[in-house]
């Protein structure tokens, strides 16, 4: 590796985290001016206009308030679970390409962090390792509601990862290849986006997200009405912070592999020429196309959570193994048919 | 940088190892092994294998070792914490741990180790897995997913209440 490619590899890894941790801390601010219009409510509009610098103050709190230590816990782990789960949900950022390529006064710079071959696996590692940090975060806070939580969360989490790893085998015998750019190059046009040739996929994929993310209706781990908060509940000031931070990072992930893995990522839904467009400017387009998409499912993990019921245990379990995984493989019958005589 | 690399991650996995062996309480032993498993995984990506790397982490470190957290925590293993273990199975570890030491030994200074090959074109990449999956090792790839099926159905038949 050359000192220019680390360099770029840093300033844009800087930029990523950057971006995503500003989106989290706006996301909760539009969850709840969001959720206030879906209630007709107003929502928070007492810190600067519109409630703009309330995620500002609410961090600021995070950071001031005191922080309580169970004192049975076991205090190592107790301290490294939500730092594992913080850490695991920005690392699949890692993978996500959210634009064609820039070039800098001659510089090529692909606008992926890591386009590595093994790509959409990376983002299944990375959320099988974020298992552990709600596991432990329950086990290590002794506390009845906290580990009933962390089994809730991670039975439900081993369960939907087998729904969500099947659908993403529909759009691997399409494009031929696990690495994310290729499968957005090969949705180059408007039609040959994967969700008008696999809907069920998708459909499968975005159940399976929202569970993998924890969110209504799948907020079973932290029911608050049955568990209090679940897993986290012992946990206080920027420790409880970081548990919000990773369930909001997984969302912007999970929304952006959405709209990278069957809308067709970056690419404009129109064809490149029609734009007017070249260079830098096409690839700015791009990224703002990206980040447009991303930004919709975003809203819509908001949008079910504030219109969705709870699903009881035995029934997301019923959906998870007894009708996702048996559609899934239906849909993997179909793409199959479809490669197979060539309609995509 | 790959040195660097490679000397960090054999260090964590010894650590890891260790530990996992040696801690008293069983939950944070479950927690060395899988840092043991995801240095292996480091490994893997420096030997050009990203896609052996990918399933070390996702079915060990992930699958497997969050089941077994789930009963070593369910079962609250406090109790054997202070179990003291029996002369005889202290001498039978010894003997064992001194066979497979030798053995290690024999193996790491018996033979010159291989020069190193130039790699094939695309080495390690899923592609060229799935061909040799799908073309070479396919008899045996399909017998073995056909064992790992028939093992499965047995334990679901085993786990049904009011079975046979």
């Amino acid at each position: 590796m050359t000192f220019a490619a680390v360099l770029e590899t840093l300033i844009k890894i800087g930029v990523v985290f950057f971006v995503a941790l500003t989106a989290v801390a706006y996301l909760t601010l539009a969850e709840r001016k969001i959720s206030g219009w879906i209630q007709d409510r107003i929502g928070p509009n007492r810190v600067g206009p519109w409630g703009l610098l309330q995620p500002l103050a609410d961090g600021i709190k995070f950071m001031m308030k005191e922080e309580v230590v169970p004192s049975y816990a076991h205090r190592p782990i107790y301290m490294a679970a939500p730092a594992l789960l913080l850490i695991s949900a920005l690392s699949a950022l890692a993978i996500i390409p959210f634009g064609d390529r820039l070039s800098l006064g001659g510089y090529e710079v692909r606008l992926a962090i890591a386009d590595v071959n093994i790509g959409i696996l990376f983002f299944l590692a990375m959320s099988s390792v974020g298992v552990y940090g709600i596991v432990l975060a329950g086990w290590s806070s002794n506390n009845k509601y906290a580990m009933l939580g962390g089994l809730r969360a991670s039975a439900q989490m081993i369960s939907y990862e087998l729904g969500l790893g099947l659908s993403l085998i529909g759009v691997l015998m399409v494009s031929g290849s696990l690495r994310l750019s290729q499968i957005v190059e090969q949705q180059g046009s408007f039609s040959s986006w994967n969700v008008w040739s696999q809907p069920l996929g998708f459909l499968i994929f975005m159940v399976s997200a929202f569970a993998e993310t924890n969110r209504l209706p799948f907020d079973l781990a932290e029911a608050e009405t049955e568990l209090v908060a679940g897993y986290h509940t012992e946990y206080s000031a920027i420790k409880f912070s970081m548990f919000y931070m990773a369930e909001y990072v997984n969302m912007i992930t999970a929304s952006a592999l959405m709209a990278t893995l069957f809308f067709g990522g970056w690419q404009l839904p129109f064809p490149a020429e029609a734009a007017g467009v070249e260079g830098n400017h096409l690839a700015l387009l791009q990224i703002l196309c990206f980040l447009i998409k991303t930004g919709f499912f975003l809203f819509v993990f908001i949008w079910v959570r504030w219109t969705l019921p709870r699903f009881r245990y035995d029934q997301l379990m019923h959906l998870g193994w007894k009708v996702l995984l048996p559609l899934a493989l239906l849909n993997l019958i179909w793409v199959g048919i479809g490669v197979a005589w060539g309609w995509f | 940088m790959e040195t660097l690399v490679g000397i960090v991650a054999a260090a964590t996995a010894l650590i890891g190892a260790i530990a996992a062996v040696t801690h008293r309480n069983a939950v944070v032993g479950v927690l060395f092994l899988v840092l043991n498993l995801v240095s292996l995984a480091v490994f893997y990506v420096l030997l050009s294998a990203p896609f052996i790397a990918a399933l070390q982490v996702i079915l060990y470190a992930g699958a497997i070792m969050v089941l077994f957290l789930f009963i070593i925590m369910l079962l609250d293993l406090r109790r054997e914490e202070e179990r003291e273990s029996g002369l005889l199975q202290k001498v039978l570890s010894v003997i064992g741990g001194g066979v497979f030491f030798l053995l290690l030994w024999g193996a790491a200074t018996g033979g010159a180790a291989p020069a190193a090959a130039e790699l094939p074109e695309h080495f390690g990449s899923v592609e060229s897995i799935a061909v040799a999956l799908f073309t070479t090792y396919l008899i045996p790839f399909e017998t073995i997913s056909v064992l790992l099926l028939v093992a499965m159905v047995g334990a679901v038949l085993l786990t049904r209440k009011g079975g046979r």
